[in-house]
């Protein structure tokens, strides 16, 4: 068994957005998954990228040389638009999460809970500054909430627990995890195991996560 | 005999400041200041720059970040001229003069959901009282603050944030205030406007009346009281 790594990660959850679909990626790992859309229009798909400072129709980074400091992404990268993007201020982005018309938004997470519960934000320690950004927002607003996480802490705890022991950042807000090792659902009825890397069996993988999980009868 | 107050309008609209020092001179110890920007774009650097030299103390800040390396609002807070800050992401890899002050118990911090924040300065510009979010429903962030069930979901009754200057950058303006503004250095920028009683604009070029296209205008002048037009080269934090 071999663990997926970032770019893998990212390349399985950019098989799940479908196109025509719009998408928020969040900061650090997530971030990742616009290198595996598809590039508008040359492929016939396209995908519109959210970014919650204020642009629809994020394009891929600029070249080398090609920055410019006013087009940057929310975790303040620069990046560049494609034809049909917009700008926008704060206050109509959040609206547009908010209010529900964004498909998908993919956050990390310290933690998602057997409910679906979320905790990104903060781990709660006594010298840890919290930030939170938009990621309760986007928690609450967006159509479907993707997670990317690894699944164990560096410690080799699972990530995936009935019930979070860091602050939340939204209840029962998970509809799937993808992991380094799996794939994830979240229904009513608790955790459904949609599929794992090559090479680890179901046992396996229960066997090192840390609440029931279920196997997804339905073919995918 | 009864009192009238008298106000005198000007006969002519002109809001263009010669130098931010002008456009700042009346902020007083104590005050709420906006600051537009989302990290370094949009941040009014010229003007905080201004501010920093014009000296008032105990200011709460309104800002989406706490600082990033050394210029800007990193510079205002490492000057020791804010009591508070009112922020959605003040932890970053670059936030060390704000980290600094927290942890040595020097600043207070209100952290607000980046939404949250954007809708109470809206709320505070377009005269709204309070108005009910779902966002951070069942988190630390909502401890103590009225809920409410409305259909089917759960919200948090939020209050506007007002302020006496917002502090703001954007691209062309024109002598009445009607603003223009570049890519996501937009951010915040509008919404400011609108919430505070003195909004000041730092701009990379004033234009006559009429130029600036009336469909394009992103705020319109009656959110703006002072412009300044910073040099290009100024514009960026050193």
């Amino acid at each position: 068994m071999r663990k997926f790594d970032r770019n893998q990660m990212a390349a399985r959850v950019a098989r799940d957005i479908p196109d025509g679909s719009v998408v928020n990626l969040g900061i650090g790992l997530p971030t990742l998954v616009g290198d595996h859309l598809p590039a508008s229009g040359k492929s016939g798909r396209e995908i519109i990228v959210h970014s919650e400072n204020g642009v629809l129709g994020v394009g891929p980074r600029p070249a080398p040389g090609q920055e410019d400091e006013d087009l940057i992404n929310a975790g303040k990268e620069p990046v560049t638009l494609l034809p049909g993007g917009s700008y926008f201020h704060h206050a109509d982005s959040f609206a547009m999460i908010r209010g529900r018309h964004l498909d998908f938004c993919v956050l990390g997470a310290f933690q998602v809970s057997a409910a679906g519960d979320l905790a990104n934000w903060h781990t709660g320690g006594a010298d840890a500054i919290p930030a939170v950004g938009g990621a309760m927002d986007l928690a609450v607003g967006a159509k479907r909430v993707l997670v990317m996480m690894e699944h164990l802490t560096k410690k080799g705890e699972s990530k995936i627990v009935e019930r979070c022991s860091y602050p939340l950042t939204g209840a029962r807000c998970v509809n799937r995890i993808y992991t380094d090792l799996a794939v994830i659902d979240v229904k009513a009825d608790g955790l459904h195991v949609v599929e794992t890397i090559d090479g680890l069996s179901f046992e396996e993988l229960q066997r090192l996560t840390g609440v029931p999980l279920k196997r997804l009868l339905t073919a995918a | 005999m009864r009192q009238c107050s008298v106000i005198i309008f000007p006969s002519v609209i002109d809001k263009l400041f010669p130098t931010a020092e002008a456009a700042l001179s009346d902020v007083p110890n104590g005050a709420t200041v906006m600051i537009g920007g989302f990290g370094n774009a949009g941040m009014p650097a010229a003007l905080i720059d201004a501010l920093i030299a014009q000296g008032a103390r105990e200011l709460t800040i309104i800002n989406n970040n706490a600082g990033n390396g050394d210029t800007g609002l990193a510079a205002l807070l490492k000057a020791k001229r804010v009591k508070k800050i009112l922020c959605s992401f003040p932890r970053q890899a670059d936030s060390w003069h704000f980290d600094a002050l927290y942890r040595a118990g020097e600043i207070e911090l209100e952290l607000v959901p980046q939404g949250t924040l954007a809708e109470r300065i809206r709320a505070a510009g377009a005269g709204v009282g309070a108005f009910y979010t779902p966002t951070a429903f069942g988190t630390r962030l909502a401890e103590g603050k009225e809920t409410r069930r409305i259909g089917d979901r759960d919200y948090v009754l939020e209050y506007p944030i007002h302020a006496d200057y917002a502090l703001i950058k954007a691209d062309r303006a024109d002598r009445w205030g009607n603003l223009t503004y570049r890519k996501t250095a937009r951010n915040f920028a509008p919404v400011m406007a609108s919430a505070a009683k003195c909004t000041v604009v730092q701009v990379r070029e004033t234009v006559e009346l009429g130029v600036l296209d009336a469909e394009a205008i992103v705020t319109p002048g009656i959110f703006i009281k002072r412009v300044v037009k910073i040099a290009a080269s100024l514009q960026k934090a050193a």
